[in-house]
């Protein structure tokens, strides 16, 4: 007021217009990105989220439950740090790395040794890329286990999948760039993996016609054995294609969130208050699902209260309440990430050698499950048994459609229950498994001759399978519940997970054979 | 003019029409899709020829063997004659080494006999046999892109 008054009443010259608004430089010009100024009301701390474009996706309220540590334990956010770590980090190391085979190891090695700050440069990315494995895993458990793949979120839980898959494969090509010997071997058995539908276009004897598993290969390839054009084309995917696609994965996944009204939530929190009448429920009609979501202001215009379900007075503003936690998260998620790296170097290996494969030659610790599996049968370790693992993990909110216990933590004592038996269940029929296998070997070893399909259609992996699916049909008919039969079927694959990745980490040795540790593997 | 009447008469043309437009855009981009996918599978591999010399037979007494390290086969000579088996594991591609049964392949356990059959472990195919033959010259040579049955062997003057 008082300054368009002096502008009113007083003459200005065009140079004391110029001094003055030097003078306010300061002031003008944070005003103009800061534009609502600190926040002192529920208005303005609303203002803050919807004027930002890096807090505009959030809510400008949060419900309570959301900031409950002990609901989510930060783990979803945890993972999107860590790519936002590994995306950082990442931008660094292409500074000296070169994608062609005759410079990309010399590029690590400077990395690791010449660069200042290199080799933690590297750790940070190698380790936050590994985290993100083992916190999407928890975080998909979380959801879970919570039923939040539930009341509008279904789509959400196959996006989260996508975006583990897109994990996986992210991991994958980033350790095949060095060029080292895991870079090579890798890119072979990844290659001969792509091209084991050739089992069974062989049993058919249609390989020469449609030959697909060839095909996959050689594209992945760009050639029949690993070289220039592969490093090219594994280089393009880590480096463009698959981060675009877990960005736009990603961006999907948060703004369904938010769509679907904010995290999960037991419904016990929410039904308490007085609200219910005054709140008006949308009329959305349409899709099996009920929709339990974030209604827009107009859409609830004809009611009394424009609100998120029925519990306003369980929500908080979003600022600072849940940035505040979202900062201390990535700090800790950062904390965590640099000690480990400065303490723990990430491996490298010597220089690619197609001549001699290592002995035993074992991809990172997350994929040996998989070699376990592989090491059974090409075709279902590599691509028939994840497919079929993938597929009944994306089926689980559409097979599982009981509305209760929505946002509770293994939804009743009978699922704790559930969970608890297939825990140890599932346990000892993979380990009982793998006793069996590491003890009498398996078809090959008793009928040399016996027909490849027989090794398809029956190994230790497709019993395990089977088993798994069995069991979870046994719960859903024994407690009449498909939420139940959902925890021993994902409990089963944890385990199974975590078990497989055991055995090939740590008992699997030199020609893939059993140890107890490595202190016994023999000297050669 | 109701909606009635109109579900009656099917699609209505303008319906039709909306519809082949749309339907046609779809088909014409999976074909540009497709196309753009054949870009990627390169028609030239800059790779070595599978064609390799092994030197003369003279070099291959009967009742010995021998590696060609760079090129991962094994060359045999027996009575019967000589015979060229990949090291190339028939599972995923490791490079098999020789053992008191036959070969043996480090990265799953695939376990072939002396004769490249499979005897243990995943591997669904024996090894391969190639096919060697003789240059006017009298020197061997291996190609290593052209399978033959197992147990053929040649016998060189």
């Amino acid at each position: 007021m008082n300054d368009s008054n002096e502008f009113r009443n007083k003459s200005t010259t065009g140079l004391e217009k110029y001094k003055k608004n030097l003078m306010s430089l300061k002031s003008s010009f944070v005003g103009s990105f800061l534009r609502s100024g600190k926040p002192t009301s529920d208005k303005s701390r609303a203002a803050v989220v919807v004027n930002n474009f890096f807090l505009h996706f959030h809510g400008v309220k949060t419900h309570i439950n959301t900031l409950r540590p002990s609901y989510t334990f930060g783990l979803g956010l945890i993972s999107f740090f860590l790519l936002v770590i590994v995306f950082i980090s990442g931008g660094f190391l292409m500074v000296y790395y070169s994608p062609s085979i005759e410079t990309a190891y010399n590029g690590v090695k400077d990395i690791n040794y010449v660069v200042f700050g290199g080799k933690l440069m590297r750790n940070v990315h190698k380790w936050s890329g590994e985290a993100m494995i083992i916190f999407v895993l928890l975080h998909m458990a979380r959801v879970m286990y919570t039923s939040s793949y539930k009341r509008g979120r279904e789509f959400n839980w196959v996006i989260g999948i996508v975006l583990l898959i897109l994990t996986f494969v992210l991991n994958l090509t980033g350790y095949m760039l060095p060029w080292d010997q895991l870079s090579y071997w890798a890119l072979v058995i990844v290659s001969n993996i792509a091209a084991a539908p050739k089992e069974l276009t062989d049993i058919f004897g249609i390989t020469q016609y449609f030959d697909i598993g060839g095909a996959t290969k050689e594209i992945l390839l760009g050639g029949t054995e690993p070289g220039q054009d592969a490093l090219t084309r594994v280089y393009l995917l880590h480096i463009i294609l698959l981060p675009f696609g877990i960005c736009i994965a990603l961006g999907v996944h948060f703004w369904r969130i938010r769509k679907d009204g904010g995290l999960s939530k037991p419904d016990t929190i929410s039904a308490k208050g007085n609200g219910v009448a005054s709140i008006s429920p949308p009329q959305k009609t349409g899709g099996i699902f009920p929709t339990y979501k974030t209604y827009g202001l107009m859409e609830l215009a004809h009611g009394k209260t424009p609100a998120v379900d029925n519990d306003v007075e369980n929500t908080v503003t979003s600022w600072p309440n849940l940035f505040i936690a979202e900062i201390a998260v990535f700090i800790f998620t950062l904390a965590g990430v640099v000690a480990y790296s400065y303490f723990i170097d990430a491996p490298l290996k010597e220089l690619a050698n197609p001549l001699i494969p290592e002995n035993p030659a074992k991809a990172p610790w997350y994929f040996l499950g998989l070699q376990e599996l592989v090491s059974y049968s090409a075709f279902m370790g590599g691509q028939g048994l994840p497919g079929l693992a993938i597929a009944g993990l994306l089926l689980i909110p559409y097979l599982d459609r009981e509305p209760e216990h929505f946002g509770i933590w293994f939804s009743n004592r009978q699922g704790k229950m559930v969970a608890l038996e297939s825990f140890v269940v599932g346990s000892i029929v993979v380990m009982g498994t793998l006793v069996f296998v590491v003890n009498f070997g398996w078809f090959r070893n008793w009928w040399p001759e016996i027909h490849q399909m027989w090794i398809i259609l029956i190994n230790p992996g497709n019993i395990l399978l089977g088993f798994v699916i069995l069991y979870s049909l046994w719960v859903i008919k024994r407690t009449d519940s498909t939420r139940m039969g959902a925890i021993a079927l994902f409990t089963m694959f944890l385990v199974s997970y975590v078990i497989l990745t055991y055995t090939g980490t740590v008992l699997r040795g030199p020609n893939w054979e059993f140890f107890w540790s490595s202190s016994q593997w023999p000297i050669h | 003019m109701s909606n009635k009447t109109r579900d009656k008469e099917g699609l209505s043309r303008r319906d039709f029409l909306g519809l082949a437009a749309f339907g046609t855009a779809i088909l014409a981009s999976l074909g540009v899709l497709a196309g753009s996918l054949r870009f990627v599978k390169s028609n030239v591999y800059f790779e070595d020829s599978k064609k390799f010399k092994i030197g003369k037979p003279e070099n291959f007494p009967v009742g010995t063997s021998r590696k060609i390290d760079d090129k991962n086969v094994f060359i045999f000579s027996s009575d019967n004659g000589l015979f060229a088996i990949s090291a190339i594991c028939t599972h995923l591609g490791c490079i098999v080494h020789p053992s008191e049964f036959g070969f043996q392949c480090p990265c799953h356990g695939s376990q072939f006999n002396k004769d490249g059959k499979v005897i243990g472990g995943p591997a669904p195919r024996p090894l391969e046999w190639f096919e060697i033959n003789q240059e006017v010259d009298g020197t061997l040579f291996v190609d290593a892109g052209k399978a033959v049955p197992q147990g053929t062997k040649y016998l060189f003057a």
